[in-house]
């Protein structure tokens, strides 16, 4: 779907994240190209957040490079901040901000101005649907509207690159629905990265997938070649199928 | 700047928008009140000067500056708007100054609201009144330092608890080095030189000197120099944690 002659925004090489003892990312390598949406699949602890935090550059990698448009991260991470928006797993947010007050602040860090700014803001809400709650402040929002807010905060300076922490997790079928429609929307001018435990997200939502597991690439591939490995056409099965025999392996081999 | 100047808006704006700014100005008040007539005999002295009021302002500050500090960086790191700021495109540095400076403005306000004083003892007396401006302006460069040390210690930690107390037995050490309870510790084993350099730290020494009326050029060195040094810690703690 997009031409593989474009230089990729986002390159990342053996990269790898050691907390004391713990190895959570242990070369992972993955490129990424504008109008891809990445679906950033793994059990529970395999890495994906850590991964993208690197990406964000709240973390910082033990080894490896991440380059996005062109910078590298620990060189100029202020110009990789400039290219990405981000979504925090849970949603994160100033609590005694109003909407509106949450969303200038952000603007005003980006660096935006003048008319052009206001407008912007003024997008952005109508876009997510939150003229509802504007003048309210974050801490009394419900969960839904908590996650349209960081949605809005991440996607305010039009960046190129987009990565979302399980953008729709704890959330209702029908906010679950209008998410990943946003995300398709905006897919094309973009380069996306979202995680999530939802499989059937993957199908709607995501050209390409990656499984990881204990910090390891697993699988990667567009959905339909993953849905090919499996025997009976569940996603679930497949998912399992890999996870659980990269796991045995691991055993086994610990074992030895 | 315009980062400095927007992270600094969005931390003072939420002093004020919880009840954290109304609690602290309120107490601060009170026990400045009650510190100044009471403990300091303020009426019974009969001296048209502020003395009784500002010698209590390194013990209050002692409790007060580290309880404003402690969520700078703690509450951040809790519920994870850490994770919000620190992938935005400003440098740490600039988020470290812009919130230590909303901090610093925030008990200047508390300080400035303490004018009641001034009022009352220029209508009772004929008080030197450059005196008085140079205490205010010790005493905010007091609660300056205090207040450095107090964000670097929230930066290393998400319990508030902790950063509160660890704060204020550092606040604590750097308040009294001048006296024989940190000093004999040194004068032991330590040469004199040593004994002397670390005697000359006492935030006490200092803004005691203040107080006579005189802004001396050491002074005002020592109080920047020790907020630009735990300031810069307080960068390369909140550095440290990126690397995990």
């Amino acid at each position: 779907m997009t031409e593989k002659t474009e230089k990729p925004v986002i390159e990342i090489n053996s990269l790898v994240k050691h907390f004391g003892p713990i190895h959570a990312v242990r070369g992972i390598s993955f490129t990424l190209r504008k109008g891809e949406v990445l679906g950033f699949l793994g059990p529970n602890g395999a890495g994906k957040s850590t991964t993208m935090k690197m990406i964000a550059g709240f973390l910082e990698p033990t080894a490896g490079t991440i380059s996005v448009c062109g910078y590298d991260i620990l060189e100029n991470p202020i110009e990789v901040k400039k290219k990405i928006g981000y979504l925090p797993e849970g949603a994160p947010l100033y609590g005694e901000m109003t909407v509106t007050a949450f969303l200038n602040f952000i603007a005003d860090v980006r660096g935006m101005t003048g008319k052009s700014r206001e407008d912007r803001i003024e997008e952005v809400i109508q876009k997510i649907n939150l003229q509802s709650v504007r003048n309210q402040t974050l801490e009394t929002l419900s969960k839904g509207y908590k996650r349209r807010v960081g949605v809005a905060h991440a996607i305010l300076h039009d960046p190129e690159i987009l990565i979302m922490d399980e953008p729709t997790d704890g959330l209702d079928p029908n906010q679950k629905h209008e998410v990943r429609t946003l995300i398709k929307e905006m897919a094309s001018e973009k380069a996306t990265i979202i995680s999530t435990h939802i499989l059937e997200e993957v199908d709607a939502v995501c050209t390409r997938a990656i499984i990881i597991a204990s910090g390891k690439l697993l699988f990667d591939g567009t959905p339909a070649e993953l849905l090919a490995k499996s025997t009976n056409g569940k996603l679930d099965d497949v998912f399992r199928e890999i996870t659980t025999k990269f796991h045995a392996e691991q055993g086994m081999l610990l074992a030895s | 700047m315009n980062n400095i100047k927007a992270i600094f808006k969005r931390e003072f704006a939420a002093y004020f928008a919880t009840p954290v700014a109304y609690v602290f100005i309120v107490i601060f008040l009170f026990l400045m009140g009650v510190f100044t007539f009471y403990i300091g005999a303020f009426y019974e002295r009969n001296q048209a000067d502020l003395e009784p009021f500002f010698r209590f302002h390194p013990w209050l500050y002692l409790f007060l500056i580290p309880a404003i500090a402690m969520r700078l960086w703690s509450e951040e790191r809790k519920t994870g708007t850490i994770e919000l700021l620190m992938t935005l495109p400003v440098p740490t540095y600039q988020a470290v100054v812009a919130k230590f400076l909303a901090a610093w403005c925030f008990t200047a306000v508390a300080l400035v609201l303490t004018f009641p004083m001034w009022i009352t003892v220029n209508y009772l007396g004929a008080p030197d009144n450059t005196v008085i401006l140079a205490s205010y302006i010790g005493s905010l460069l007091m609660a300056g330092g205090f207040l450095a040390i107090g964000s670097c210690i929230s930066g290393i930690t998400k319990n508030q608890v902790i950063a509160f107390v660890v704060s204020v037995v550092i606040c604590f050490l750097f308040l009294l080095s001048g006296f024989p309870l940190v000093l004999d510790f040194f004068r032991g084993w330590a040469p004199q030189a040593v004994v002397n350099a670390i005697a000359s730290f006492s935030f006490l020494t200092h803004f005691e000197s203040i107080k006579k009326g005189v802004i001396d050029i050491r002074d005002l060195i020592y109080f920047l120099a020790l907020i630009s040094f735990w300031l810069y810690a307080n960068v390369v703690v909140i550095e440290n944690k990126k690397a995990g």
